[in-house]
């Protein structure tokens, strides 16, 4: 007999309720109980980042949490940071200018970082910013279109405040 | 759907998550998740219960005692880097957490976690080994007080029983003005170190009053290189005290494996253990 629980979970900002069993992950859940599949499994042992999504704001993996443990909390994926009319969120306007991205499979985990990361620190150095991705693992870009969005989205923020 | 199948438990106090030990032969505690979830998801550990820390709150967060920082086992390790006490008296406990990983694993990875997977190069028991930190456990008769010295018992085993759990750490302050450094090398940021050193150094003017050396990555568990300590009090701080100490530990026992020998790690140890007295030199601003 599965060991299963209720749970519910606001994810991206709408009541999910759902019973899980306990040993799924969060980003299994995403993916095959909400059908949320912008969230991508790579290594799903915690090392390639793709997973990353935010809980109650953080960016975790969520290959590395069970679904379970996100009862109660908040969960953003990729595809809440789009505005509900669908205009892109500054980050992801700023990859699609500075071809921050090839494939895609490293992007949900990106900006999601990316988007806790710069919220936390507003005024980040290259360098700064090559460190916080440096547990996302992109194969196709060699990064540096994804630090230059970075760099200008964190330009234009503190021009905005 | 990875791990094998397992019932989950969450107890809400170190009590019960104890009682649940008793209670179930194969059990598994989890914490952060950052290293068991990998495990579990891999099928490499196939518990049959699996006992969620997550909702102790009450060993979780940290008290400053006066002489001593308490660290509850729970804490997440970005909540200690942020922790302006922390920064203020231990700032070398923030220096190394940010060798841990990287920010999303912190977010979830706690302390207590750390020091019960004993990584031979996890920085955080490096850390503890360096400061002579107490460990307390609960069990089924109560608590009982590790010294860090006592914890390791065996390549990634601590010695802790099958229905005890890790509660608390608590680091004993150094003086203000202590001085410290932590380096580490590894082959990208945020990997395991090949060799990481914890240094701290207690002055009074130039004259070097204590000193505390810890080596992670060179042997299964945290080495403390004493003779370097007792050599370096009474020293002037500098390149000759601190190079001397450097040379101590190329004689360290060191493992080897597919990547990097045994001769590599001494070497890198010479190298780092100079490295972090000088940066420990450097900000030591006196403490007497
Ligand atoms: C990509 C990546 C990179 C990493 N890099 C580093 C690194 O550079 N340095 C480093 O040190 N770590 C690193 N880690 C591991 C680190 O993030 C983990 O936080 C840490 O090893 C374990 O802590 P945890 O809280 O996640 O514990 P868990 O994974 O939940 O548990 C680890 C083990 O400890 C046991 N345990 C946990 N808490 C207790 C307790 N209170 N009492 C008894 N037993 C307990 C569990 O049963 C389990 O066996 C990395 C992890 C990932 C995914
Ligand atoms: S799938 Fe989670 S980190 Fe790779
Ligand atoms: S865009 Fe292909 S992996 Fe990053």
């Amino acid at each position: 007999m599965a060991d299963t629980r209720d749970i519910e979970v606001i994810v991206n900002g709408e009541s999910r309720v759902a019973n899980v069993e306990t040993r799924a992950s969060l980003g299994d859940f995403l993916r095959h109980g909400l059908g949320l599949t912008g969230t991508h499994m790579g290594c799903e042992h915690g090392v390639c980042g793709a997973c990353t999504v935010m809980v109650d704001g953080e960016a975790v993996r969520s290959c590395l949490m069970l679904a379970v443990q996100a009862n109660g909390h908040e969960v953003t994926t990729v595809e809440g940071l789009a505005s509900a009319d669908g205009s892109m969120h500054p980050l992801q306007e700023a990859f699609w200018k500075h071809h921050g991205l090839q494939c895609g499979f490293c992007t949900p985990g990106m900006l999601t970082s990316l988007t806790a990361f710069l919220r936390d620190n507003p005024d980040p150095s290259e360098r700064d910013i090559r460190e916080a991705i440096s547990g996302n693992i992109c194969r196709c870009t060699g990064y540096q279109g994804i630090v230059d969005a970075a760099l200008e989205v964190a330009k234009t923020m503190q021009k905005g405040s | 759907m990875k791990p094998a199948p397992f019932i989950y438990h969450d107890p809400a106090t170190p009590e019960e998550a104890v009682a649940l030990l008793s209670q179930h032969e194969d059990a598994k505690v989890l914490a952060g998740g950052q290293s068991l979830m990998p495990m579990l998801n891999m099928r490499f550990v196939v518990p049959d219960h699996v006992i969620d820390l997550n909702g102790v709150a009450e060993i979780s967060g940290v008290i400053d005692t006066g002489n001593t920082l308490e660290i509850g086992a729970m804490t997440r390790q970005c909540d200690l880097m942020r922790d302006p006490g922390v920064n203020a008296k231990t700032p070398i406990i923030p220096e190394a957490l940010n060798w841990v990983g990287h920010f999303q694993t912190r977010n979830r990875g706690t302390v207590g976690g750390s020091l019960c997977h004993l990584d031979p190069s996890a920085e955080l028991p490096c850390l503890m080994s360096a400061y002579d930190a107490v460990l307390t456990a609960h069990g089924p008769d109560g608590a009982r007080d590790i010294p860090f010295a006592e914890w390791p018992l065996a390549y990634m085993i601590p010695t802790l029983g099958p229905d005890e759990l890790l509660t608390k750490i608590t680091v004993p302050y150094w003086a203000a003005g202590h001085g410290y450094g932590f380096v580490e090398y590894a082959r990208r940021h945020g990997d395991f170190a090949l060799i990481a050193v914890a240094a701290l150094l207690e002055t009074d003017g130039d004259t070097i009053r204590r000193a505390s050396i810890s080596i992670g990555g060179a042997d299964v568990s945290p080495v403390r290189l004493t003779a370097a300590e007792t050599a370096l009090v009474g020293a002037s701080l500098g390149a000759d005290a601190f190079k001397a100490a450097g040379e101590m530990a190329r004689g360290i026992e060191a493992m080897s494996d597919a990547y990097v020998s045994s001769a590599y790690r001494q070497r890198l140890a010479a190298t780092l253990v100079e490295r972090a007295l000088i940066k420990a030199g450097e900000c030591a601003t006196g403490s007497a």
